[in-house]
């Protein structure tokens, strides 16, 4: 771990350099994904990449240069060009950062148990060739598929503040998935996959639930080819965490990112339909919503010590009591708007900036069992898995879609539905929150793939949530 | 970079002819950018940087196993040859634990191909000037990316390909006051200051537009005319798995029942994988050559796009898909409606300009759900009346493309990606504006 330390501490001291500030983010990063398809094994796919990017600031004006020659003179020439390009772009530059204070902090971050043993390569296959053969035979049953992703990163921060930063990260992400055809329709359900990946080792597998569950997901699948299409109406909507985290992500997480408030990103990934004098006062949702930054939790994906930019990473509240209280915003956002943020500067890889991004982004757990959510509910739906999403660039008009939909009558759990979806305007969507689930009903979720920026960036982030129940919602079905 | 992507790329392939040899068989694929970003926000510069990265995909076959690795090159032949050792001796160790793949096709013909368009690109000073000049006092925002794009394949059966391409994309907005936008693109291999203005100048005269009092609408059922960014943005949908050998196989494909013969697109509807003239590489990142691909023909389906694993596991021929079997160079065919005629036909309801976020209702049904975003207006009579707020669209691509379609364009837009995830993209589509008798608006 590491391994790169003293050669690049050493290159960086010998960096030269006319600008008042510099740095070199370091990021080595191997992946493997593994699958099984109807159980058959597909080739294995590996990634091994490493770069650095060099910043630099000169008269408040700054500039990146990104390379993947790590000797001593392609480190200097990347510095070299950063540097020319900040002194060309000086005369239109947006932004003047020379009173921006920069980051001298020195610390380690490990994700938990970094150093156990992942299964070897043949051992994975075997576990998903196992699950892909536990899918029942039957006719209707016309494409499945487990995998196994693994990825880890290391990342060392210098700069010429003295900063030296290092993080070392094992991201694991499980999936299954089940299709089920009847000859013109076909209904797929699955688990993990986009929906599901945390820090850690072979305890990730197992906190998936991926051991045991090809029969499982095969029946539900199975169950949505038989079900009637969700009806159309106004009810009340219980969303289980799997989906409760994409609708955090998109009408909570990606509204309160401080850079599209500030209109960089309103080229391409949007604007936001809240403004920076929000903060404070504004009423987002019901007195039962509250809403963290939590870097501390150890398994969920985006759990750091410090972001991209060397800021350190503390659990906030955004939200508290339904009151929005503070932007996803880091260092340099901070700095443009003078209100408090986050530690949540952050970039995909060594080819990228760093920007404004959600990392752990939960919802805290409230005082009601599934149960009591469930007997709360007069005329009801409870969704979980989601399987589409669409909202405005505003981040405010939205339809989401998930996989299983079972309707609630009286209080009790009645009958599986196929394509539930439900829209809605984040504006009002939160304030009609009306229970949260306990601890109970809470699960440590994330997903690998949030993409933003430009140039664009895909990053891996984090949603902890319980069950919630949103009151009078207009929820609908499919077309067949 | 110490060498040329192509000598970098050359040296990587003799080492490996040198160093894998039958049984063992080999594919190499290269990609490579020097690329330069320009943010702007309110037309200055938000943050500029340049980007030199090469990678090279690996997958060594042998035993009827096939494994795959990619690794990001240095631009040091050295330390590049290094690395390929490295790799090779990881995927050595590799196959002999994974099952032989009942899969496994590979290209054995000797195929050639090279196109190098290396023309000067624009000078970086002189484009901020422009762009400074042009938007004066426009609230601007945007991305400017330029630079080479390489990329290169090699097989130990002697197959070789290079496509390298040097060019800009300036992808902007300009916001009114009222926070309406016009969104708009400018790229090509070589930056005219008169083109770029007259791009300014179309988007300006929209953005007066904008700043008529707001109309909003209710849920309901309009007629439309979608410009052909409007367009891509269903085509791209329609990419997810739409025209994919598996994914029609494994009834994960939104056309599934249209090329199951249960539903057809209107006959306007003519729709090519145009490789010809495109963009991309005449070449897959699997080792195929590839040609044009008739997809739609008269609204029905035709050919799908099927790469080397689906050709073998769904007994089709291998057409150069690449691995996820998406269109590169999708093309729609015109109609006969002329693009000056267009409101007159349109008569009352909607221009939309472009749309966003689009995802599936209900998959197997076609049914896509969007948002109207950047120039949206109403029209009556033939006049355009005021911008629209945003609405929501929930509608099957069987009703859009199929039975209320009522017209194409003759003149078609060539669309350039901007995706820049991981790279810049070398993919387009060349589209015409559609009129339907019928949109769905739900939010």
């Amino acid at each position: 771990m590491f391994d790169f330390t003293a050669p690049l501490r050493q290159r960086f001291t010998g960096l030269n350099s006319g600008a008042e500030f510099f740095s070199l983010r370091y990021v080595q990063e191997a992946h493997q994904h593994l699958s099984v398809r109807k159980n058959i094994a597909e080739p294995p796919s590996l990634t091994r990449d490493q770069g650095a990017m060099l910043t630099v600031r000169v008269n408040g004006v700054e500039a990146y240069a990104a390379t993947a020659d790590l000797s001593q003179a392609g480190l200097q020439r990347a510095l070299d060009q950063a540097e020319a390009l900040a002194r060309q772009i000086a005369r239109h530059a947006l932004l003047d950062l020379r009173e921006q204070p920069v980051s001298s902090a020195r610390a380690d971050y490990c994700s938990p148990n970094l150093n156990s043993t992942f299964p070897a390569l043949a051992d994975c296959y075997e576990l998903l060739a196992r699950e892909s053969a536990s899918v029942p035979g039957d006719s209707r049953l016309v494409n499945w598929q487990a995998s196994l992703g693994l990825s880890t990163v290391e990342q060392i921060y210098l700069n010429s503040a003295g900063a030296e930063l290092r993080q070392a990260q094992r991201f694991v992400f499980p999936g299954m998935s089940v299709t089920a055809f009847d000859g013109s329709d076909s209904q797929s359900r699955s688990l993990g996959r986009e929906n599901f990946g945390q820090q850690g080792g072979v305890d990730v597998i197992e906190r998936c639930g991926l051991l045991g569950a090809g029969a499982q997901v095969a029946d539900q699948a199975l169950q949505l080819l038989l079900a009637p299409n969700t009806p159309s109406g106004v009810r009340d909507l219980l969303l289980m965490p799997d989906q409760m985290m994409l609708q955090i992500h998109e009408s909570i997480g990606h509204p309160l990112e401080m850079d599209r408030i500030l209109g960089d990103e309103r080229n391409y990934a949007g604007t936001s339909f809240i403004k920076a004098q929000d903060f404070g006062h504004l009423q987002y949702g019901s007195a039962l919503l509250n809403v963290t930054f939590d870097p501390a939790i150890p398994e969920e994906l985006a759990s750091y010590a410090h972001d991209d930019d060397g800021t350190p990473a503390h659990k906030q509240f955004l939200i508290r009591e339904g009151v929005l209280v503070r932007p996803l915003g880091g260092a340099l956002s901070q700095f443009r708007s003078g209100l408090d943020g986050v530690a949540n500067s952050r970039a995909c890889g060594w080819n990228r900036a760093p920007i404004d991004r959600m990392a752990n982004l939960n919802i805290e757990p409230g005082d009601k069992s599934l149960a009591q959510l469930i007997g709360g509910i007069e005329h009801g739906i409870l969704m979980r898995t989601n399987r589409s999403w669409s909202i405005d660039d505003a981040r405010n008009k939205f339809q989401f879609g998930c996989e299983w939909g079972q309707l609630i009558e009286h209080g009790e759990l009645k009958g599986v539905v196929k394509n539930p979806n439900y829209r809605g305007i984040s504006a009002g969507f939160w304030r009609n929150l009306s229970a949260v689930g306990d601890a109970s009903t809470f699960q440590v979720l994330g997903t690998p793939n949030c993409g933003k920026g430009e140039p664009n960036q895909v990053v891996r982030v984090g949603h902890a949530s319980p069950a919630c129940v949103f009151s009078q919602i207009d929820v609908f079905g499919g077309d067949a | 970079m110490a060498a040329s992507p192509l000598h970098n790329f050359q040296d990587l392939v003799a080492w490996l002819r040198d160093n894998v040899r039958a049984p063992e068989q080999f594919t190499l694929s290269y990609s490579a950018e020097q690329s330069q970003f320009i943010r702007f926000n309110h037309a200055r510069v938000r943050q500029a940087g340049d980007v030199q990265q090469a990678g090279a995909s690996l997958k060594l076959i042998a035993d009827g196993r096939q494994a795959d690795l990619h690794l990001t090159l240095s631009g040091e032949p050295a330390l590049d040859r290094e690395r390929l050792h490295q790799a090779l001796a990881e995927l050595r160790q590799i196959l002999p634990l994974i099952p032989a793949d009942p899969y496994l096709l590979l290209n054995d013909s000797a195929w050639h191909s090279h196109q190098v368009q290396d023309g000067p690109l624009p000078d970086t000073a002189r484009v901020l000037e422009q762009i400074e000049h042009g938007a004066g006092a426009l609230d601007l925002v945007g991305i400017y990316a330029a630079g080479p794009i390489s990329r290169g394949f090699a097989s130990s059966f002697g197959a070789s390909g290079w496509h390298q391409a040097n060019s800009f994309n300036f992808d902007f907005s300009l916001f009114h006051a009222n926070g309406q936008a016009v969104k708009a693109n400018y790229a090509g291999q070589v930056w005219d200051n008169a083109a770029f203005a007259r791009r300014l100048a179309q988007a300006r005269e929209q953005l007066e537009y904008l700043g008529r009092p707001l109309k909003t609408l209710a849920p309901g059922q309009y007629r439309a005319y979608l410009a052909p960014a409007a367009m891509d943005e269903i085509m791209g949908m329609l990419c997810w798995g739409g025209f994919s050998a598996q994914a029609i196989a494994s009834k994960d494909s939104p056309l599934q029942r249209l090329y199951a013969g249960d539903a057809a697109l209107s006959p306007l509807v003519n729709i090519t994988e145009q490789v010809s003239g495109s963009l991309s590489p005449a070449f897959s990142g699997e080792g195929y050559p590839r040609s044009d691909v008739q997809l739609m023909d008269a609204g029905q389906a035709r050919e799908q796009l099927t790469n080397a694993r689906s050709a073998a596991e769904f007994e089709q021929v291998a057409n150069g898909a690449e691995a996820h079997e998406w269109p590169s160079a999708l093309s729609l065919a015109a109609g006969e409606l002329a693009l000056d005629e267009v409101l007159a036909r349109l008569g009352t309801g909607l221009y939309i300009s472009n749309l966003w976020y689009l995802n599936y209702s209900d998959l197997p049904a076609a049914r896509m759900t969007g948002l109207t975003r950047f120039a949206t207006f109403w029209v009556e009579d033939g006049q355009i009346q005021a911008p629209v707020s945003t609405m929501r669209f929930d509608d099957s691509v069987y009703s859009l493309l199929g039975s209320q379609l009522e017209a194409l364009t003759t003149e078609r837009e060539l669309i350039l990606s901007t995706s820049t995830y991981g790279q810049r993209q070398t993919s387009s589509s060349h589209l015409p504006g559609a009129l339907v008798k019928r949109l769905t608006l739900t939010l």
